[in-house]
Formats: structure tokens, sequence, C-alpha cells
């Protein structure tokens, strides 16, 4: 018996890692909180999936969702007053929302491990840094306080943390943003997960320092071949790190498609606003544009398409009709692979 | 052995003034090196006057508690009738037995001050301990997980709250015959933990909510891991403080039950009892009363001023 189960536990590093299937599939998921106001629709029916060593980029505006999704992900939604009515989320296949709490917290940051915004706030101030570093190998894996340090030292190396045996014992706000942020991301990739949520990891951080930290989490990803999505707002953020793209607005996702296509071509206008509001050299001088209106208040979300209020292209039926993610396709007819719009008017805003 | 703490003890000084030293060129904050609001605040106690002072009154003190044989060879218990009857204090005689004087039934009031250290700062400490785990258990619990564990668990703190703590002590105290220092114990932290409970439950409702418990729990920690690492060492600063505080407050209570007949009697030494005994000969012989309190008023005073310094180095909004 132990003969036979020998040899397919030794090269099993990363299993069914070439399964085929999506490593996880977020299908119509509805999240909602109960409010003095009334129920705030957060996420009304997002459907998203990520491969192994894929990048998916989640883009919209504060309140769009985006973060309300992932943390409905990693099960750290605060339930109440969140409430997830619809929807399954499926990692290796496996519905999430259905297993038991301690199911799901063997998956968090084993399997499936989150990256903050805020680093400063996302580390306890009490406890050094190697220590919480450590946490994860001492908890997780059961190695002793040596080898975790050990681990932890190394770890830090690989997040390009200079001088990382000297400061592992130094406490979170002795580090500059940028440093603490690749703690944070050291802490993600600890037990070398299959997918890293990075919710704005560079939000917080200047721009220079937002470079550095996107190249590291790329080139990191590459290596372990994580799938990785990517949640932000910024779009000069995503443009070089993401393999695909899914905007959200108001709960919904208005728009799918493969990075570059969607800079090129956006086939809803609320994308093509975003784009358009992004400041350019060549028309310094000029006023900026800037999509008009504010976004819909959750509990109240306008019928009809949620954008129709501010939607320049917006007629009769974006008032009455809730567009369906139609599949994008070239004025030909022919496909384009990963593209959709939730745009009645997709058409005519792709093709002119 | 000694000589490895001697240099534990060096070391924060010699790198202290190595990094002050190479500080100007390097651009380096003097302050570069690990500083938690613990060491921040352990800088901060060293060079305060309040802190030093009650410090060395409260080693006295537990000196004085575990080792009493330590300051007086006279036995609080020796009664000579004949020979000492309230015998007056005799001033110039440093710890003699006869320094203090002696009381009603010729024992030496040196002796028993120095003997009765024990039972009131057993019985201080003793409480804050109890209080302090039982309390910071509840608030916690209640703080956490919120919801209806969370009312039920505050309203029986109010309840406990609303009971007159001297009163109730007295009621609890009046069905033990025998009162030994830990049903003493016992009785005062059965009814003193509320204030620390509200105080853990305040801290743990904020500091749950905070960024780093969110991602703890991201990263797959434990409902109790949450709870015992991440969240208590966050919440220990302010429960510390009012434990130290609440200190000085027991031996007090303590006192004043002894006083009353229902705390610590007789043969077990303590201040509450002495002073209590020294009632009976208030006119002839104040000093009987008199030395005793003296000594709890300087143990109380010692411990707030304790708690009060710790606070102050604790809350960087006080500097």
């Amino acid at each position: 018996m132990t003969i036979i189960d020998k040899p397919a536990d030794v090269p099993a590093p990363r299993p069914d890692a070439d399964s085929g299937g999506p490593l996880l599939e977020v299908r119509d998921l509805h999240v909602e909180f109960r409010t003095r106001d009334g129920v705030a629709k957060a996420v009304n029916g997002v459907n998203y999936t990520v491969s192994a060593g894929e990048t998916l980029a989640v883009l919209g505006e504060s309140g769009s969702g985006k973060s309300v999704t992932a943390q409905a992900i990693m099960g750290i939604l605060d339930m109440p007053p969140g409430r997830i009515p619809k929807g399954e989320i499926l990692f290796r296949g496996e519905d999430m929302l259905k297993m038991s709490e301690d199911e799901r917290r063997k998956i968090r940051g084993r399997k499936i491990a989150m990256i903050f915004q805020d680093a400063l706030s996302s580390l306890n101030p009490v406890l050094s840094v190697g220590y919480q570093l450590g946490e994860m190998f001492r908890v997780h894996l059961g190695l002793s306080k040596k080898e975790a340090k050990a681990r932890s030292i190394e770890l830090m190396d690989q997040v390009k943390i200079p001088a990382a045996a000297a400061r592992v014992g130094d406490y979170p706000h002795q580090f500059s943003g940028g440093m603490r942020q690749r703690i944070m991301i050291a802490m993600a990739l600890a037990l070398e997960p299959d997918l890293i949520i990075a919710d704005e990891p560079t939000t917080a951080l200047d721009v220079t320092v937002q470079a550095q930290v996107m190249d590291l989490l790329a080139e990191l990803q590459r290596e372990y071949n994580m799938g990785l999505i990517l949640i932000t707002h910024d779009l000069g953020v995503v443009a070089d790190v993401a393999d695909k793209i899914a905007v959200m607005y108001a709960g919904r996702i208005v728009e799918t498609a493969p990075v570059h296509e969607l800079y090129k071509r956006p086939s809803h206008p609320y994308t093509q606003g975003l784009l358009d509001s992004i400041p350019r050299l060549d028309q310094k001088g000029q006023e900026l544009y800037a999509i008009k209106g504010l976004p819909p208040n959750l509990t109240r979300i306008p019928s009809g398409c949620a954008f129709n209020p501010r939607c320049p292209k917006a007629q009769d039926i974006c008032r009455t009709e809730i567009p369906a993610l139609h599949p994008v396709t070239e004025q030909d007819g022919t496909e384009l692979p990963g593209r959709g719009s939730a745009c009645h008017f997709w058409k005519e805003t792709i093709h002119g | 052995m000694p000589e490895k703490t001697a240099d534990k003890v060096e070391l924060p000084e010699a790198t202290g003034t190595a990094s002050e030293a190479t500080a100007p060129e390097a651009g380096v904050p003097a302050s570069a090196k690990a500083r938690s609001l613990w060491s921040d605040a352990w800088h901060d106690l060293r060079r305060n006057p309040l802190f030093l002072v009650s410090a060395v009154l409260i080693v006295l003190l537990l000196v004085m508690a575990t080792a009493p044989s330590l300051f007086t060879s006279a036995s609080p218990r020796d009664a000579d009738l004949a020979k000492h009857y309230l015998q007056p204090p005799n001033w110039s005689h440093f710890f003699a037995a006869d320094w203090f004087g002696y009381d009603g039934q010729g024992r030496s009031i040196y002796a028993r001050v120095i003997y009765g250290a024990r039972a009131s700062i057993l019985v201080g400490v003793g409480v804050t301990v109890a209080v302090a785990i039982l309390g910071t258990l509840v608030g916690m619990i209640a703080g956490y997980f919120g919801g209806l564990v969370d009312t039920l668990l505050s309203r029986i703190t109010d309840i406990f709250m609303g009971i007159p703590y001297l009163l109730g002590a007295l009621v609890v105290l009046t069905t033990f015959t025998e009162r030994k220092i830990w049903v003493v114990i016992l009785a005062m932290a059965f009814l003193g933990w509320t204030t620390i409970a509200r105080v853990a439950r305040g801290a743990v409702v904020t500091i749950k909510q905070s960024d780093y418990v969110v991602a703890a729990k991201a990263l797959g920690a434990s409902t109790s891991r949450i709870l015992f690492r991440h969240i208590l060492p966050n919440a220990l600063a302010p429960i510390i403080v009012v434990a130290t505080i609440a200190l000085g407050g027991y031996i007090v209570a303590e006192a004043t039950l002894s006083f009353l007949g229902v705390g610590l009697a007789e043969p077990t030494v303590s201040w509450g009892v002495d002073v209590s005994t020294g009632r009976q000969q208030l006119r002839n012989a104040p000093y009987v009363l008199i030395v005793p309190s003296v000594m709890i008023s300087i143990t109380v005073l010692s411990f707030l001023m304790f708690g009060d310094a710790v606070r102050n180095a604790l809350d960087p909004k006080l500097r």
C-alpha cells in the first residue's frame, strides 16, 4: 500500500494545475447589505473566471462592488449586515459558499491569499514583521520558530527588502510604504497559494513605488504560475500587468476584454468615458473630460441599465431593460474571444 | 547567568549611542532602533520621577510581602502584655521592634506593619489579576462576537456593576465562616470585574474592525489565534492601565472590609485588621491606628502613581 502511494505523492507540488478548468469561477454572485436606508445591492450578478497564471484586472469606481466581490471570495464579508442571496464561487470546481467555516479557513492563506490596500493598517502594529510572516509557517505548516524565521528572511529577500536578516525583527511602522506593501505581498505569498487577490495594492503608494510593486507582483506571479485578481480603479496600473479586464459598474460587469483591446476599442460607453477622462499630453490646455453625474446610490439603483442617467448614448430602452453581457463581434460578425459588453448599443460604441 | 543579564542591560544603551553617533551622516533618525509601543513607553517611564519613586516603593513593598524577616526579627504575633502594653513609639529606634511602639496586646506594631504587607498586597494583586483575567475574557468575547452574545454578556456586566461594591462584598463575605485570604480575593474579584470587562469590550470592538484583523482572517488565522495573538496584545494597554489604578482601590477595599469585620480576621496579620483593632485605643494610643493607615496610604499612593505613569506612557495623546 505504502509503496503504491509514494510515487503519487512525490511529484505533485501543484496538484491539478493542468486540469484545464479555471482556478476560480464566480457565477452570478449577488451580495447585499442591510442598511438603515434599505437594502444596498453591492453586487448584482457578477461572473468571472481566473485560470492559473492568468491576471484578471477588475476595474471600477469606489462602490462599484469590486472589493465586495473579493471579500465574498475570501469569505471575510461582515455577515450580517452583508448577505449573499444568490450565486456560486467555485474554487477548483467546488462551491466555497457551501463549505463549512473550517474548510474555508483552510483555503484562506494556503490556496487563496489576499493583499490589502493599506499595508500599514493591515499589519499588526504590536507584532514584529518577522513574527507575522513566521506565523504563516508556524500555524499553517507547523514549523518551529527558528525554521519559520529563516523562511521569513528568505521571503523578505524574495520580495526585495534590503537587509532582510537585519530587519526581520522590526515593526511595521519602521518600514516605508513600499516596503510595507512588499511585506504584505510576502505574507500572501508565504504558502505559495494558487490564487492571489490584490485589492488596490498600489493605491496607498506614490507613483514610482507603484511601478516597482506592480512589477514585483507580476514577476512573482509568473514565477509561481499563480492566478491573480487585481482590483483597481487605476487604468494606468493594469495596462502592463493584466491579461484581461472586467469593468464593473454598480455591482455588475459592464465590459470584459483582453487588456489591450479594451484600451484600443472600448465597447461600453462607461469604459469609453473612463478612457477619455485620462489626462493626455496632446490635449494640454483643453478641458479634461469627466463622466457627468455620480455613481448610483446602491439602495436605489436606476431601472434598466444602471449607467443610463450618466450615459451620453442613453435611449428609452436603456431606462427599462437591463442589458445582458452581449458577446462582442467585429462588424462582419467574426467573434472577438473574451469580449463582452453589457450595453444595448455596443455595436455603435465599438464600431463608431 | 549574572554576566548574561548584565550584557542584555548594556545592549540597548550601546546601540542607542551608536545610532545617535552615526545618525547625522547617514541621515537616519536617531530613533532607528526597534521601537514598539512598549519600548517607547519604557523609554518614557525611565525618565519619569513619578514612575521611579512609585516603582521603588512598590518593589520595597513586594520584598516586604515576600520576605518580611529581612526587615525585622520581631514576630508580629508575640504578645507580652506585662512588658509592652500600649508602649508608645520610640522614633529614634530605627527598624527596632519598638520603633512604632506596641499595641493593646503588647505586639510590636513595626513587626505587624511589615508582616501585614503580605495580606494587603496579596489581596490587591490577587484581586487585580483575577479581575483582569475574568474581565478581559468576558469583554473580549462580548466585543468580538457581538450580537446576542454581546447583549447577554453586557447585561450581565451591567447587573454586576449595579451591585454596590462594598455592600455586595459584605453580603458575600458574611456567608463564609472562615475568611482566608483567597476567600476575600474571590469575593472581591466576583464583584469587581465589570470595569475591565467594559474597557476590554470597547477596545476589542475597535480593534476587530481594523484591517490587520481582517488581513489575519484572510490569511487563514483561526478565531482563537485572532483573539489572543492579534487582538489581545493591542487591547492590553488600556486594560493594564485600568488594572494598575484599580489595584490601589482593592487594597483600600480590603482594609475597609477588614475594618468592618467581614474581611480578613485575626490571626491573619493585615493592615485592615490592625486599623480595626487600633480604633478601640484611638484616644490614648492613636499610633496603633495611624501607623497601619499610613502604610495603606503609601501603598495605594504608589500603585496609583505607578498606574498614572504607565497610562501617560502608553497613551501617545497625553505625551
